[in-house]
């Protein structure tokens, strides 16, 4: 019924992001290809030297590997406590209204808060986890959490898991709730056990949700910055370094901008890599079923 | 009971308790002394309550941390209402075209959308070169703009889903009653449309007051700051009391947690009505 007329209403939304998204990520694409330097200096063109010094760089390498080590373990155990969890909230259990609204906290809690609590909790010091750990009996001294290269990766995840199960629950808990219930009853009848039904019945009907639960959650924590830079910086020895801090760095701390730029650009190739496999898989699943 | 029972009642147990656990432990440090947080063994509750902390943060004496945080929730609260003014104002005319004109707009409507999914890293440098040459560093309107760039397309996609579920016919009989396209606009659609755009509103903030990224690079002080990067910079500066790291946690956490829970019930709706209908 509208003529094209009305398109015209569109304009300023468009042009708003053309100003303050297409303009930048143009820009970013440019400057990969320079030398360019944060304030003044540089700025002249290097062809692809600055990809060429990323990919020959083990910095590169090992913020990639950080990166993907960190999606991986996040979004998996996401994925699985948090369907648990939806599961349990969806039997007729007394008190399950309480403990939903309960999960809206961790949601709603601001990333840099969680950081930061999580951050007080693992001090070596006087934190609260050594305290607990060590009263009950379960550790003999105080350990240090992010302190150690080889345990900082886990503790950041676990804060990041903490925050992120109660999200992926109240999803999967709507999803579960749209399944009509007489499939599980027509499953009941045919002599379905419990773990048959999950399988044939609960699995396929909220496979849809599930799958754009994995995608959303990957490209947040391909993304990760806010949650490693208050807990970690980085730190300790690189061990928490992902893509977006060593792009930080890089780029502000160092004022190497063009190389910057360039390890952003790296950063969401890895991030469409990952989800182009993802769907492949799915696809390949389904097709295979 | 079965025991089946008994096992999903224990489960629902541990869920509460680990849920509960860091947020009562952050309740708990705010109103201990700092002695008590710094004795071992670690006291749990403490010897006796200190409010003192909440008292401090809002003070509003110069050069005390009260002024700090203050400035910082002023700084939030400003750029949080800026952003939503201009993306809404942006966002809500942008969204009745994507709902109306389905086929000529569709595509569009899916680049505004995959904007969504870049990581911020990606605009940085560029970003704060130009607000360098324009003088903007250090100011709200920076972060204002910047900010406009996660809500502008997450405002058009949510409220376009909204004008959906309103009937066109009710805006043709309008138009059949002569009513001007923008009156049309203003009298039918937009009150129809009032509870999405609240919710929409409500999630807006939330995602301002979460922003930390171009906060912490686009400000330098007091003048712009956000209230992520006061409590960022308190929780790695060398602060050990971690009683006031976790009272600013606490007031600077309250109001969106409050609009969580308010939300609860759109909520969880809107999140899988996106999702549902893949």
């Amino acid at each position: 019924m509208y003529g094209r007329r009305t398109l015209w209403l569109l304009a300023p939304a468009v042009l708003a992001l053309a100003t303050v998204i297409g303009y930048p990520l143009v820009e970013t694409v440019r400057l990969s290809f320079t030398d360019t330097q944060l304030i003044g200096g540089g700025g002249g063109w290097i062809g692809a030297a600055n990809f060429g010094s990323a990919l020959g760089s083990d910095e590169f390498w090992s913020a990639l590997l950080i990166t993907v080590v960190f999606v991986v373990i996040t979004v998996v155990v996401e994925m699985v406590l948090g369907l648990l969890v939806a599961l349990l909230l969806d039997l007729p259990l007394r008190g399950r209204g309480f403990v939903r609204g309960l999960m809206i906290v961790p949601w709603a809690l601001p990333t840099v808060i969680n950081a930061m609590m999580w951050r007080v909790i693992y001090n070596p010091e006087f934190g609260a986890l050594d305290a607990l750990l060590q009263q009950t009996g379960i550790i003999g001294q105080y350990q240090s959490w992010l302190g150690e290269p080889d345990v900082a990766l886990y503790a950041v995840a676990a804060a990041d898991i903490w925050k992120t199960v109660p999200l992926v629950a109240l999803i999967l808990l709507a999803a579960l709730q749209g399944v009509p219930r007489e499939l599980h009853q027509a499953a009941s009848i045919d002599g379905a056990g419990p773990m048959q039904r999950f399988w044939a019945v609960t699995l396929p009907a909220i496979l849809v949700p599930l799958s754009i639960v994995v995608v959303l959650r990957v490209i947040e924590a391909v993304k990760v910055f806010d949650i490693i830079w208050v807990m970690t910086r980085g730190g300790p020895l690189n061990a928490t370094r992902s893509l977006a801090i060593l792009v930080y760095q890089q780029a502000f701390s160092f004022h190497h901008s063009g190389y910057g730029a360039a390890l952003s650009l790296l950063s969401v190739a890895l991030s469409l890599l990952l989800i182009a496999g993802y769907v492949i898989g799915l696809r390949r699943q389904a097709s295979a079923a | 009971m079965k025991r089946g029972t008994v096992a999903a009642y224990v489960a629902l147990l541990l869920v509460t308790v680990v849920t509960i656990a860091p947020l009562l432990w952050l309740v708990i440090m705010s109103i201990s002394s700092t002695n008590d947080l710094t004795t071992l063994p670690l006291r749990w509750l403490p010897a006796q309550l200190d409010l003192s902390r909440f008292g401090r943060l809002l003070s509003v004496a110069a050069n005390s941390q009260g002024a700090n945080f203050l400035h910082a929730l002023r700084n939030t609260l400003i750029v949080a209402a800026g952003t939503t003014a201009l993306s809404f104002a942006l966002a809500i005319p942008a969204a009745w075209v994507f709902s109306r004109h389905t086929g000529r707009s569709s595509a569009l409507l899916y680049v505004i959308v995959a904007t969504y999914m870049l990581p911020p890293i990606l605009f940085v440098v560029p970003m704060y070169r130009i607000l360098s040459s324009l003088g903007l560093l250090n100011t709200t309107l920076a972060l204002i703009l910047t900010d406009t760039t996660i809500v502008l397309p997450f405002a058009t996609w949510l409220i376009k889903g909204g004008i959906d579920a309103i009937p066109m016919e009710l805006e043709e009989a309008a138009a059949i009653d002569g009513a001007k396209l923008w009156r049309t606009l203003l009298t039918v659609t937009l009150p129809l449309a009032r509870p999405i755009i609240g919710t929409a509103l409500l999630l807006a903030v939330l995602l301002v007051w979460d922003e930390f990224l171009y906060a912490l690079l686009f400000t330098s002080n007091d003048q712009a700051q956000t209230l992520t990067v006061a409590i960022a910079n308190l929780a790695t500066g060398r602060i050990t009391d971690y009683g006031l790291l976790a009272a600013a946690g606490i007031l600077a956490a309250a109001p969106p947690v409050l609009i969580g829970l308010s939300l609860q019930r759109t909520l969880v709706a809107g999140l899988t009505g996106g999702a549902v209908k893949g």
